[in-house]
């Protein structure tokens, strides 16, 4: 097991450095001048060369993207063009925005969306499993900050039950010592300001949730389906087993394993998602700053981020396979 | 019990549970409100929502609107602005005069006045202040970083750069209660310059204490010590604490000269998305944002929100680059401005309030015009123009930004549709160029010579045509597109006029030549207006959006 993920991460290392170059190319071939996007309308033409200058964007391509190589192997990714914020700091700052809500979202699609599609597969054909199919179709066409705004609509606006934006009440002094705002109330103590950190995650985890949810209860219940139709379930109840030994040993077990794949596949659509929903609910998260970013041309953080992302969703992948290996022990010969 | 009756049970249970939250999290929000009225921590707080982070908070540095929002709670400059005019009045000086030759002004100041950090505000901390923007050399001299400095006082001490050398400040000289600034040369601008927060009083104590021109660990001037954590002012408020991303908080100054504020904290939040922040004054969560979109001012008065119109200290208008020999025709300009309808292209696609415009400038700024040449609506001159010109029939390109709302053109595309339609009226064919607001669109008009007519303005930033005629029509631009030494010497006279009185006469002058040369069509002064929550009283709005909020109130 080690010996594979050792394998896997030495793996993780030539992709990304592609990835940097591809990346560090398809930005400059952009059109717009990140120097014009910086100083705005009434911007001079000496102005913006003069910082374009100073953010070494006169240089050559290759001289451009060999510094930007030297300087990311000290761990160094260049500073914002528009704040002057290092672009390490700034992605650790909102990085625990980005967790929080993605984790919650996840959680939301998993434990919802397992338990639905199982119960859709069971009683296929019967009302649940059409309202579960029909909703998940749903949640898969409707756009992510259509469905924000209205969430925020109902719940916010019309109901006043939750807040529209932001990750705790501004009013409230909490402590953070972790920025996972729910954890840091639950370690520090204060309760009140966890409940109102999860508070506002509600709504953006429903947003964000929506589509992997539909997906898992659509995957689940095919998968669910087609295991129970297979010989050895047929065996199994021949046996004489329980319904409960054979839903546990044999029919989920198996059901689970292309359900952990989309599970891993939904990460990236995550973070995508991400990036809307925090936008739509201010979370200050890591695809804000990213929305922001690529309005203002803003290459070190661009480059920087995305950087980032891709660890991120290479460790989750990782995850996945090894959480595979935890449900199949055929994969762990692989 | 079968095994489904037990599934549908722990169904019921799942959606009762969720049921059960939804309600317990509803209490808690009745709870919140209650305390709220019950008079708790939550009333004497004005939360306002801005739309980005402020870039950074020493004034000096920052020509955002967002950074310039906090820096009017927290520093004041020599000169104010009189609330709800863009009329330069008494602030830190309570008066001033100036030589006939315009090169000195002597400003009394205003006694007694402390910076938060309790050190004096006298004639040294002003020379300081004016010494250290001069002073600045390096990495400070960059566009991003000194802008506004460069825009008014044109230089430094030294600099590398010899565009940068030739500084309008000279010295200032500290005598008793009053100081003297020298000027190398007449401009005629400088008291409403002193209005803009860049050129505030800060502290000499706290700026050295906490090396505010030094990058620091986190190599940007902006983002030093003293820039995030220790502004120090003379201000109604106080910076109390940022926490990147999520809110800056701002407390009463009890010293403040002027008597201490009636509300005790402000909280500014950040909401990017212009939605969400519409949202969030409608849930209460805030208590205020800016640049309400046109299409929420009905939406939000009708539920009694406060909408409240800011006197447009701006332009929008449409640029014909003469560099595009159908548009170098004068004959073709003139049809274009006949064929113009202002009226409709107002009414049809800018907010209630707006007004068609008729120079380059809006009207309460020093130096607009009595009367200019006009082209009112009448498309059978401009068809009989466009004949003489040879032109009927001819394809005009037709440059304008998309994804864009700025406060001088909140609906580029619906402007450009209203204006199109009138163009195909009287003969012309249109051929649509949509670009990305930034950094695609605004590159095309600036710095390429490929587009036609287009759509573009500003938002002045101080009560000075400077801010509008100065900057559009100083010197030759790929924007207009034409060479014209004349014109660009009237501006530069102007600029450098000994007081404002002459300064206003000779830019009405500029602004009449204007009218006649027609480079572009003054389009509107559109109105940008600020919503508030119904419980807070007491806002006066500026046209510089210059706004104190010391006499802000909240109710119940």
């Amino acid at each position: 097991m080690i010996a594979f993920v050792a394998r896997r991460l030495a793996l993780v290392v030539p992709v990304l450095l592609g990835l940097s170059l591809l990346l560090f190319v398809w930005l400059r071939l952009l059109p717009g001048d990140p120097a014009r996007a910086l100083l705005g309308e009434r911007a001079t033409q000496e102005g913006i060369d003069r910082v374009n200058h100073l953010y070494g964007f006169d240089r050559s391509l290759p001289e451009q993207f060999l510094l930007f190589l030297g300087r990311l192997a000290r761990g160094d990714l260049g500073s914002s063009i528009r704040t002057g914020q290092s672009v390490v700091d700034s992605f650790l700052e909102r990085f625990p925005a980005t967790v929080e809500l993605a984790v919650a979202g996840l959680g939301l699609a998993v434990v919802a969306g397992i338990p639905l599609g199982y119960l859709a597969a069971r009683r296929r054909g019967g009302p649940l499993d059409h309202l579960s199919v029909g909703a998940s179709l749903l949640g898969v066409v409707v756009p992510v900050f259509f469905l924000a705004y209205l969430l925020k609509y109902v719940f916010a606006i019309r109901l006043g039950w939750l807040p529209t934006a932001g990750r705790q009440d501004v009013r409230l002094d909490a402590t953070h010592p972790t920025g996972l705002y729910v954890l840091d109330g639950v370690l520090t103590g204060e309760w009140d300001a966890a409940w109102d950190a999860l508070r506002h995650l509600i709504l953006p985890a429903m947003a964000l949730g929506a589509i992997p949810l539909a997906i898992i209860v659509r995957i689940t219940r095919a998968s669910v389906l087609e295991v129970m139709n297979e010989d050895f379930v047929r065996t199994a109840r021949a046996k004489g087993l329980t319904r409960a030994v054979i839903r546990r040993r044999h029919v989920m077990r198996n059901a689970l394993l292309p359900v952990s794949t989309t599970i891993g596949l939904q990460a990236g659509a995550l973070l995508a998602g991400a990036v809307l929903t925090e936008t739509v609910f201010a979370l200050n998260g890591v695809g804000e700053f990213l929305f922001t970013a690529v309005n203002h041309l803003d290459y070190p953080v661009l480059q920087g981020f995305v950087l980032f992302i891709a660890v991120i969703y290479a460790i989750v992948n990782l995850l996945v396979d090894v959480s595979y290996a935890v449900i199949d022990p055929r994969a762990r010969q692989r | 019990m079968s095994p489904t009756t037990t599934r549908i049970r722990r169904l019921i249970a799942v959606a009762g549970a969720t049921g059960l939250a939804l309600a317990i999290t509803s209490c808690s929000s009745e709870r919140g409100t209650q305390k709220t009225a019950a008079g708790g921590d939550k009333a004497g707080t004005f939360v306002f929502a801005a739309a980005s982070e402020p870039v950074a908070l020493d004034p000096a540095f920052v020509a955002d609107s967002e950074s310039t929002r906090v820096a009017n709670q927290i520093f004041e400059g020599l000169v104010s602005i009189k609330p709800g005019t863009a009329e330069p009045a008494p602030g830190l000086a309570t008066s001033w005069s100036q030589t006939d030759d315009g090169l000195n002004y002597t400003f009394q100041l205003r006694k007694g006045v402390k910076f938060s950090d309790g050190t004096p505000f006298d004639a040294e901390a002003v020379c300081f202040n004016f010494e250290r923007w001069y002073n600045w050399n390096g990495p400070l001299q960059a566009e991003n970083i000194s802008n506004l400095y460069q825009l008014v006082f044109a230089g430094f001490k030294t600099s590398d750069n010899p565009a940068l050398t030739k500084s309008i400040y000279k010295s200032c000289a500290a005598e008793g209660d009053a100081v003297t600034i020298t000027l190398t040369r007449p401009y005629g601008s400088l008291i409403p310059a002193l209005a803009i927060s860049s050129f505030a009083m800060q502290s000499p104590a706290a700026l050295k204490q906490y090396k505010a021109d030094d990058p620091g660990a986190s190599g940007d001037v902006r983002r030093n010590e003293y820039s995030s954590a220790h502004p120090t002012g003379t201000g109604p408020y106080l910076f109390e604490s940022w926490e990147k991303g999520q809110r800056l908080t701002l407390r009463a100054n009890p010293g403040y000269w002027g008597g201490k504020p009636k509300i005790d904290k402000i909280v500014v939040r950040i909401i990017p998305d212009g939605t969400a922040r519409l949202q969030a004054l409608q849930s209460g969560e805030i208590d205020g944002y800016d640049l309400v979109a046109p299409a929420d001012v009905q939406g939000l008065s009708g539920a009694g929100f406060q909408v409240l119109p800011r006197e447009p200290l701006n332009i929008l208008y449409l640029g014909m680059n003469q560099a595009d020999p159908l548009l170098a025709d004068i004959r073709v300009r003139k049809a274009i401005a006949h064929a113009l309808d202002k009226q409709a292209i107002v009414s049809q696609t800018l907010p209630a309030g707006t007004k068609p415009a008729e120079q380059f400038i809006p009207p309460p700024v020093n130096g607009y015009a009595d009367s200019v040449a006009t082209y009112d609506h009448d498309p059978a001159k401009a068809k009989k123009l466009l004949e003489e010109a040879g032109a009927v029939g001819k394809t005009v390109t037709f440059n304008y930004p998309t994804g864009t709302s700025r406060p001088y053109m909140p609906s580029p595309e619906d402007t450009f549709v209203a204006i199109r339609t009138q163009l195909e009226a009287v003969g012309l064919k249109v051929n649509a160029v949509p670009e990305k607001w930034s950094p695609e669109y605004l590159e095309r008009i600036k710095a390429k010579t490929d587009h036609g007519l287009y759509l573009l303005g500003g938002t002045g930033i101080m009560n000075s045509a400077d801010t509008f005629l100065g900057i559009f029509f100083g010197r030759k631009t790929v924007e207009w597109g034409f060479e014209d030494k004349k014109l660009f010497e009237s501006v530069a006279a102007a600029r450098s006029a000994r007081n404002l009185t002459e300064q206003g006469e000779k830019y009405a002058t500029v602004s009449k030549e204007l009218m006649d040369l027609l480079p572009g069509i003054p389009v509107a002064h559109p109105v940008p207006s600020l919503a508030l929550s119904p419980r807070i009283s007491g806002y006066v709005t500026s046209p510089l959006a210059a706004e104190v909020w010391n006499n802000l109130q909240i109710k119940g």
